[in-house]
C-alpha cells in the first residue's frame, strides 16, 4: 500500500528526514515511536503533502502513485489521511459544512454523487456520537474552542466520515484521558480491515494495549533505527531510546 | 470648473414646497459647506480616497420622479418582522411601506408629516450629533435636506419590531444625488432596532448617495443597529452614522460595506454618560476597482463607558479598503473598557488597505487593546482543508467566508443572517462549485 523508499526531507533549509524507508501492507498496524524531534510529525506532514516540507530524494508510492506528484488534496482523496497532532482552529467555518465538502471531495473522486444535507447530517450525527462528540460541536467553527481531547475526537470522526484506505494517526493518543483513548481505539479497531492501514505516532504503550500493532518502528534523526513486533514497545516503554544509542547515533 | 465642488450646496436648489421650517438648517449647512474645504490629498481625512469620480461625475441633479416596479425580492427580509419604509431614489414608495399604526409609544414619521412636537425634536437635535463642521459631506447632506426620517422612542418602551429603512436606487436619464437623513431619539430606557438598508435595483446605476443617520440615546436607552451597503457597482455613496450615548444607554452597531465603486462611511460614537457601552462590528469586502473607506471615532467623554470594535475587511483584485479607527479617552473617562480590532484579508497582491488603529489616551485608569493586521489567508488552514481532499480553490473561498461569517453570526437578528449568508456567498464568486459548501 505505501512504500517509502531512501527518503530526505528538508524543511526550511534544515535536514529532518534522513533515508527513512517504510513498507506498509494492506491489513497492518505500524506503530511508529521515538524521541521528540525526530521526525515523526514531519513524516506524516510531507507525506499528506504540507507546503515547506522539500523532498531531496527519495520516493514514496502510494497505491502505485507517486506521492509527491500529487497535490494535498488528491492525496486525501485517494485514501491518505493524516490525524493532525495539532488539528487546525477555523473560526468561522462550521464543522458540518467541513465534514460535508471533505466526504463530497472524495466521493466525488471516487464517481460517487455528493450525500443530500439531510442525509449527510445523520451520518455526521451517528458518527459523532461514536466518538462521543456531542452534536453541537458539529454546528461550531471547525475545533473553535475544542479542548484538546475534542479535537482529537474530531480527528478520528473525519476518519471514520472519509475512510481513508491509509490513516497516519500523529499523537492521536497524548493528551487523552483513558476513556478518550479508549474511543480512539474503538475508532481504529472498527475500520480494521485487510484492505486498510495504520499507522500509529505515539509515545505510549497503552494506546497499543487497545490497539495491538503489527510491527513497531523507532524513529530517531529522521531516520527508522529499529523495527521489530508489539513486543519492541514494550521493550522501549521500560528502557526508552537510550539503549538504541548506538543506532541513534 | 468641476461637476463638484464649493457651489454643490447652493447649486441645487430645494422644492418650492420644501419644509420651511427647515430652511434654516439649510441655510446654515449650506454656509457650512461653503466654508469647508474640498477634500484632497492633504486633507488628512481624506487622504487615501480621492473623490475623482465624484468630482467627474456630474451628479449636480436631483432624480426626476419616475414609477419604477421594484421587486419585492430586492427589499424584503424574509422572516422579519418589522416596520418597513421604502424609498426609491429618495421618493417613498408608499404602497411599498408597512407601518403599524401611530402609538405614544413609538413614532415613525418623515420630516415632511413631523406635527409641530416632532419638528421640534428634529430641530433639536438635527446636526448636533453629526456636525457639519467636522465633515464637509454632512454640510451638504444637510445643505439639500427636504425630508427624512425620525423615529422616536417614549421612555422604558421596547419596541421588538425593527424599523426597516430601505434606500433603493435605480437609474435615471442623466447621473445624479440622493440624501437621505435619519434621525432616532430614544428616551431613557428606550428600546429599538434599526436596519438601514441600501441597494439598487440593477448592476446599472448612475447616482450619488449621501445618507447621514444621528442617533441620540438617553439614559439606559438600547439601539441596536445595521447599515448594510449592498448597492449595485455604479453607485458612490458618503454617509455617516453619528451617536450620543447618556448614561448606561447602550449602542449595538453591525455596518456591512460591499457593492458601490466609492464608498466612505463615517462612524462616530460619543459616550457622553457614565457607564455607557457600544459594540460596534462591521464587515466590508471590495473587489474589481472598489474603493472602501471607513472612518470610526470613539470618544470616551464620562467614567466607566466601554468599547467593542471589531471590524473584518476582506479586498480582492486590484480593489482598496481604508480603516481608520481612532478612540479617544477624554480625561474625564476614567475606568474605560475599549477595545478595537481590524483585520484585513488580501486576495490578491493587488490589492490594498491602508489600516490605522489610532489611541489617543488622556486617562490614567483604563483599559484598552488595538490591534490592527492585514495578511493573506494562513497556509496551515488551507492545508488543512486540502489535507481533507478539498479543492484548493474551494477552501480557499471556505476560508474567506469563514473570516467573516464569525461576525455575521453574531448578529441578533437571524432574518438577518439568513439574508447576507447568500449575498457574501455571491461576492466569492459565481461558480457554485466553489460556494456550495458555505451554507
Ligand atoms: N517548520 C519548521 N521549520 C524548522 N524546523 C522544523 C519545522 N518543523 C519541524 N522542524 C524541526 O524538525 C524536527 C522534527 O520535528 P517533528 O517532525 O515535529 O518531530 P516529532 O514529531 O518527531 O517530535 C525538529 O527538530 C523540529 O524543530
Ligand atoms: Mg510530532
Amino acid at each position: 500500500m505505501l512504500s517509502i523508499v531512501d527518503l530526505h526531507v528538508r524543511v526550511e533549509g534544515k535536514d529532518i528526514l534522513n533515508g527513512l524507508s517504510l513498507e506498509v501492507q494492506a491489513g497492518e498496524v505500524h506503530a511508529i515511536m521515538g524521541p521528540n524531534g525526530s521526525g515523526k510529525s514531519t513524516l506524516g506532514y510531507v507525506l499528506s503533502g504540507r507546503e515547506g516540507y522539500e523532498v531531496v530524494s527519495g520516493s514514496a508510492t502510494f497505491e502505485g502513485h507517486n506521492l509527491f506528484e500529487l497535490d494535498a488534496e488528491t492525496r486525501a482523496r485517494a485514501g491518505l489521511f493524516l490525524a493532525f497532532q495539532y488539528p487546525v482552529e477555523i473560526p468561522g467555518v462550521s464543522n458540518m459544512e467541513f465534514l460535508k465538502a471533505s466526504v463530497d471531495a472524495v466521493r466525488e473522486h471516487q464517481g460517487l454523487p455528493p450525500y443530500d444535507a439531510v442525509t449527510f447530517m445523520k451520518l455526521a450525527r451517528q458518527q459523532s456520537a461514536s466518538v462521543s462528540l456531542p452534536p453541537e460541536f458539529l454546528k461550531r467553527g471547525v475545533n473553535e474552542g475544542f479542548s484538546g481531547g475534542e479535537k482529537k475526537r474530531n480527528e478520528i470522526l473525519q476518519m471514520m466520515l472519509l475512510e481513508p484506505k491509509l490513516a497516519i494517526l500523529d499523537e492521536t493518543d497524548s493528551g487523552l484521558d483513558i476513556d478518550a483513548l479508549q474511543v480512539v481505539a474503538e475508532g481504529v479497531n472498527a475500520r480494521r480491515s485487510d484492505e486498510n492501514a495504520f499507522i500509529l505516532v505515539t509515545h505510549y504503550q497503552r494506546l497499543l494495549d487497545y490497539i495491538v500493532p503489527d510491527f513497531v518502528h523507532v524513529l530517531a534523526n529522521g531516520r527508522i533505527v529499529k523495527s521489530g513486533g508489539k513486543e519492541l514497545a514494550l521493550e522501549l516503554e521500560e528502557k526508552g531510546y537510550a539503549w538504541l544509542e548506538p543506532e541513534v547515533a | 470648473m468641476s461637476g463638484f465642488d464649493q457651489n454643490a450646496a447652493a447649486a441645487l436648489t430645494s422644492r418650492a414646497d420644501a419644509q420651511i421650517w427647515l430652511e434654516a438648517f439649510r441655510d446654515l449647512n449650506r454656509q457650512q459647506w461653503l466654508a469647508s474645504h474640498w477634500p484632497d490629498r492633504k486633507t488628512e481625512a481624506w487622504k487615501y480616497t480621492p473623490l475623482t469620480p465624484l468630482a467627474q461625475g456630474d451628479y449636480l441633479r436631483f432624480p426626476t420622479a419616475g414609477k419604477v416596479q421594484i421587486e419585492r425580492a430586492r427589499y424584503d427580509i424574509p422572516g422579519l418582522d418589522c416596520q418597513r419604509l421604502v424609498f426609491v431614489n429618495g421618493e417613498m414608495m408608499p404602497e411599498l411601506c408597512q407601518l403599524s399604526p401611530a402609538r405614544e409609544a413609538c413614532c415613525v414619521t418623515r420630516f415632511c408629516d413631523a406635527d409641530e412636537q416632532q419638528q421640534a425634536l428634529i430641530t433639536q437635535h438635527l446636526g448636533k450629533i453629526a456636525e457639519a463642521t467636522d465633515n464637509p459631506f454632512v454640510a451638504l447632506n444637510g445643505s439639500w435636506l427636504e425630508d427624512g426620517v425620525l423615529l422616536q422612542v417614549a421612555a422604558d418602551q421596547r419596541i421588538e419590531e425593527p424599523l426597516h429603512i430601505v434606500h433603493m436606487t435605480t437609474p435615471d436619464q442623466q447621473a445624479f444625488s440622493v440624501r437621505q437623513r435619519l434621525l432616532v431619539a430614544l428616551d431613557s430606557g428606550a428600546e429599538a432596532t434599526v436596519i438601514e438598508h441600501f441597494t439598487s435595483d440593477e448592476a446599472r446605476q448612475n447616482s450619488f448617495v449621501t445618507g447621514v443617520s444621528e442617533f441620540k440615546l438617553a439614559a439606559g436607552a438600547r439601539l441596536t443597529h445595521y447599515r448594510l451597503h449592498l448597492e449595485e457597482e455604479h453607485n458612490i455613496h458618503i454617509g455617516g452614522v453619528y451617536a450620543q450615548l447618556d448614561r448606561d444607554a447602550h449602542i449595538d452597531s453591525f455596518f456591512l460595506g460591499l457593492g458601490s465603486r466609492l464608498t466612505r462611511l463615517d462612524l462616530r460614537i460619543q459616550h457622553q454618560g457614565a457607564g455607557s457601552h457600544a459594540q460596534l462590528n462591521g464587515i466590508y469586502l471590495s473587489k474589481g476597482t472598489q474603493h472602501i473607506d471607513i472612518h470610526s471615532t470613539v470618544e470616551h467623554e464620562m467614567p466607566q463607558g466601554s468599547t467593542s470594535e471589531v471590524v473584518r475587511g476582506i479586498v480582492d483584485d486590484e480593489a482598496k479598503a481604508v480603516f481608520n479607527g481612532r478612540i479617544h479617552i477624554h480625561p474625564n473617562a476614567q475606568k474605560t473598557l475599549a477595545e478595537l480590532s481590524n483585520r484585513n484579508l488580501l486576495l490578491t497582491n493587488t490589492a490594498e488597505v491602508y489600516t490605522k488603529p489610532e489611541l489617543e489616551i488622556y486617562a490614567d485608569d483604563v483599559r484598552c487593546a488595538h490591534g490592527a493586521t492585514v495578511s493573506q489567508i494562513e497556509d496551515l488552514s488551507l492545508y488543512y482543508l486540502q489535507s481533507r481532499g478539498i479543492d484548493r480553490k474551494e477552501a480557499q473561498v471556505m476560508l474567506s467566508f469563514g473570516f467573516i461569517n464569525e461576525l455575521i453570526g453574531a448578529l441578533r437578528h437571524e432574518p438577518l443572517q439568513r439574508l447576507l449568508r447568500p449575498i457574501l456567498t455571491q461576492w466569492f464568486g459565481k461558480d457554485s462549485g466553489l460556494t456550495r459548501h458555505l451554507l
